[in-house]
């Protein structure tokens, strides 16, 4: 149908509009740096910079942690659930629902009531119970994509399979986790990796009402003092979060992104 | 003498101890980091200062500047839950459905992916920077004649935000209807057409009834999600906008009378609408799976 | 004159022609089946024919009237889609009901019309249903009655019975034929399966790799096919290779025995080698009268089928499959045991090199 394809190309070219012009614009204007012609210093300076250094560093440390924690509380969850415990699924999946439904800044909000230094377990008292706690917040932040990544990884290996001949070849559990599901669920594990890599890189709520040195809210420090920096650091966020989602589609399963909850 | 084996039922290897292990961290986790904290924070909202059961709290809640911020909160994320959802709708359609170029769907997919992620400080910069007194495209369209500041218009308003949210909003509806839209089967549309219907009328007695319970639980979502972002909204107008989150905000940091019952109550507020808005979106959505089976 | 007459039809997707020269006529209330191959071209056919897929070249007429260019949703066909294809978010009265509903028929006529087409298809008690509370048969049975609701002049039917029960197939296509007769609507049906062209079709049409086999009745097709591609597509076949003799007389020798064929052998000269097909039926077990074959092989292998005992006879280096009545008897045909078969001479069908 013609006025179809028409008005198909119309849609398009609209929102490509809109979502190019911010792109553009903050490029342009993180050019402008330099009086009179364009430039990259807005990036140099920015780069150059100990504050960006020590934050982005802290993020990308701890988005490491993260994940390596997500790894390992999900993956063993998905596997006993798929393999012996298959009433368990709904409850679960209810679980890996919550971050979805509470926001972030109810949820850590509820971390400094329970968390905080007046309560039973004071980790914000300390540096390092403050930055296990951050990263405690970002592992349920990221858990509703880190768990449907790995759980359809696994729902396309034959879990029950690879288990039972692992074990008549006399192979104990952690064995089997660590050698034989592990590697044939990389792409999962890979997919729900780069979007909490995605995720931590960014965050501001739980980092800033945590009072961390992460990058969120370095960002944010800077967009309230400084002109055409805040622009080139947008910029470079975005250009990260492309990275994270073409490593996704690279390595990860033909797992979709869509944001479909169970 | 030879013994004989019997055949039994299979042991398992690992027995279900095992397993109830293996899960442990998981449970441990969720109860720690995510059950506990919010449920704390529930039972806060009906407590006193002493730990004593009332409403006051509640009750507070209904002061005009709170009242404001609640009523400022909900028409955000309904202007941009509304317009996030028709305008994503349409472009999920002409995307999927438009006939156009294969390469045009894993773009605006994978692009979706990426946008929808792109919110926070990072987002309110670009639109800083677009949209700006000194931003790109408020000179262009100076340019032309039309001056956005001297008809009002601000960044840092209701408009301002809900423009902004829009970038992140749309995308998950993109992302969030997708499925919906590849679930229209093509032998519907050709049925149609052979049984004698226009364009038009497959739209209006298939298509949209098909769709609609998907539309609005997706709008449900994006309301939702509009409703707890704060990020954004702080990056771009600081506490001008006193949007709920960004009121929590400032009761959590103790930049107000540093009142923790009525954050608690605030958050118990939050929380309700976000908790009964994903409610319905996945009530639309079992049922709309068990009509398209 | 004929109802519904394609005359070179052709389509191509690129350079890959799908169809090529393709020429049929068909008469007013004939039911015609395509058959063949998956990727053979039947479907895109029908495609055409419904307005789906306009033809490359080649022009389609139906009552005398050029449709080749015509909207699908002009021509008053009505389709039955292998996938069922009903609305989900209509009930089956609805779903009956739409063709006349997006025609602007008055509500009364509407629901007679609709109740008529429940009736016919015997299903009255589920108008308030939705498809995904019908089974399978069920819902193909209420895309009959909405494709046949508006009064269609031709019926269109893309492998109906492919996604169902065997049980339920055997059925339906009674059902389907039964309920064609009654209305005496042109049909075309497409199917892969040989049995339901040849138990429901006046005509049939063999395709292969889009192109026409063949066009007879379904004995015709059976009994006389013209290539090897047919012979064998439909039924079970025994081929074997016969080297001509005498083309006149018609003699032929199979591994190194005579046999003689009553069918024509045109062209054919002594010495050249044609493949000849038998069907596995015609043969009997024993020596027959004069007039008849004979040849003499060896047991190789006895299938108990049911109905039908099928055995496998070695002669030099060919084999032939012969196909009995399970007469109740209980001992079945020794493995190793020599035997004579013998068939008609009508029953040795040459075919063309293909």
């Amino acid at each position: 149908m013609k006025s179809g394809k028409f008005a198909a190309w119309a849609a398009m070219i609209l929102g490509v509009a809109y979502f190019l012009a911010p792109l553009i614009a903050t490029f342009e204007f993180s050019l402008r740096m330099r009086r009179g012609e364009y430039s990259f210093d807005a990036y140099r300076v920015v780069l150059a910079s100990g504050n960006f250094r020590d934050s982005f560093f802290y993020s990308t440390v701890l988005a490491f942690v993260t994940i390596i924690v997500g790894v390992l509380v999900v993956v063993p969850t998905a596997y006993w659930v798929q393999l012996r415990l298959p009433r368990l699924r709904g409850l679960v999946e209810f679980i890996t629902l919550l971050p979805l439904v509470v926001p972030a800044i109810v949820l850590v909000f509820g971390y400094i009531k329970l968390y905080g230094s007046s309560s039973i377990l004071p980790l914000t008292a300390t540096s390092l119970g403050a930055d296990a706690l951050l990263m405690f917040g970002y592992v349920g932040l990221g858990l509703p994509y880190m768990y449907r990544s790995v759980e359809t990884a696994l729902r396309s290996i034959d879990v029950r399979t690879l288990t039972e001949a692992a074990e008549s070849q006399g192979a104990g559990i952690f064995t089997i986790l660590f050698h034989i599901i592990l590697p044939n669920i990389r792409s999962g594990i890979l997919s729900g990796a780069f979007l909490t890599f995605a995720i931590v890189i960014g965050e501001f709520t739980f980092a800033s009402l945590l009072d961390r040195p992460a990058f969120g809210p370095y960002l944010q420090l800077i967009g309230a003092s400084k002109a055409y920096e805040p622009s080139a650091l947008a910029i470079i966020a975005f250009a990260l979060t492309w990275a994270c989602m073409g490593l996704i589609q690279l390595f990860g399963s033909g797992v979709r992104f869509s944001v479909d909850k169970p | 003498m030879t013994t004989v084996a019997t055949p039994t039922t299979r042991v398992p290897r690992f027995p279900n101890a095992a397993a109830w292990i293996g899960v442990a961290p998981f449970f441990v986790f969720a109860v720690m980091f995510l059950i506990l904290p919010t449920a704390s924070l529930l039972v806060g909202a009906f407590q006193d200062h002493d730990g004593a059961f009332t409403l006051s709290n509640l009750a507070r809640l209904w002061q005009p500047s709170i009242l404001h911020s609640y009523s400022l909160s909900i028409e955000v994320s309904i202007a941009s839950a509304f317009f996030g959802a028709l305008i994503g709708l349409a472009l999920a359609i002409a995307a999927l459905r438009g006939g156009l170029p294969a390469w045009v769907r894993p773009t605006l997919m994978t692009f979706s992916g990426v946008a929808s992620n792109f919110a926070g400080v990072p987002l309110a910069f670009a639109f800083m920077a677009t949209l700006g007194r000194l931003g790109f495209v408020t000179i262009l369209l100076r340019g032309v004649g039309v001056d956005l500041y001297a008809s009002g218009f601000s960044l840092f308003t209701f408009t301002g935000l809900t423009l902004t949210y829009l970038y992140f909003q749309i995308p998950l509806m993109v992302l969030v209807i997708a499925p919906a839209i590849d679930g229209l089967k093509t032998e519907w549309s050709e049925a149609a057409d052979i049984l004698g219907a226009g364009r038009l009328q497959y739209w209006r007695m298939i298509v949209l009834p098909i769709l609609w319970p998907s539309v609005l639980g997706a709008s449900l979502l994006l309301f939702a999600n509009a409703f707890g972002a704060i990020a954004t909204a702080y990056a771009l107008t600081g506490s001008f906008l006193n949007i709920v989150p960004i009121l929590l905000y400032a009761q959590i940091r103790g930049d107000v009378l540093h009142d923790p019952n009525l954050g608690y109550a605030l958050a118990f507020g939050m929380l309700l609408i976000t908790g009964l808005s994903n409610v319905a979106y996945l009530y639309l959505r079992a049922r709309s799976d068990r009509w398209l089976k | 004159m004929s109802f519904l007459a394609l005359t070179g039809i052709r389509k191509t997707f690129g350079a890959h022609a799908v169809v090529r020269d393709f020429n049929l006529s068909v008469e007013r209330g004939e039911f015609v089946t395509f058959l063949g191959p998956s990727g053979c071209g039947k479907t895109t056919t029908l495609r055409m024919i419904a307005g789906f897929e306009a033809p490359s070249a080649g022009e389609i007429r139906i009552n005398g009237q050029d449709v080749t260019h015509l909207r699908a949703n002009k021509r008053a066909i009505g389709m039955v889609f292998q996938s069922y294809a009903l609305f989900p978010n209509m009930t089956v009265a609805a779903n009956i009901g739409f063709g006349l509903k997006v025609a602007r028929r008055p509500a009364a006529d509407l629901k007679a019309r609709v109740d008529e087409m429940l009736a016919m298809i015997k299903l009255p008690q589920l108008a308030e249903r939705y498809p995904y509370q019908l089974s399978g048969g069920q819902q193909q049975r209420v895309s009959l009655a909405r494709a046949l609701a508006p009064s269609p002049q031709i019926l269109l039917l893309d492998e109906p019975l492919s996604a169902l029960d065997a049980r339920i197939r055997v059925s339906l296509r009674e059902e389907i034929r039964a309920l064609q007769r009654k209305l005496g609507i042109t049909t075309i049906f497409v199917t892969h399966d040989q049995e339901e062209a040849l138990s429901m079709s006046d005509r049939v049409v063999v395709m292969n790799e889009g192109a026409i086999e063949q066009v007879g009745t379904p004995s015709e097709i059976y009994n006389a096919p013209v290539s090897r591609f047919v012979a064998s597509f439909v039924g079970t076949l025994n081929l074997l290779n016969g080297r001509i003799v005498d083309a006149s007389s018609g003699a032929i020798d199979i591994d190194g025995q005579r046999a003689t064929t009553a069918r024509k052998l045109n062209g054919a000269k002594p010495g050249d080698i044609l493949p000849m097909a038998l069907r596995p039926e015609a043969l009997r077990i024993g020596v027959g009268g004069d007039d008849r074959n004979t040849l003499a092989g060896v047991i190789e292998d006895v299938a108990f089928l049911g109905a039908v005992v099928r055995v496998r006879v070695r002669l030099a280096e060919a084999a032939v499959i012969i196909d009995t009545f399970n007469t109740g008897a209980n001992d079945l045909p020794a493995l190793g045991a020599p035997i004579t078969v013998n068939f008609g001479r009508d029953d040795l069908i040459p075919l063309l090199a293909h």
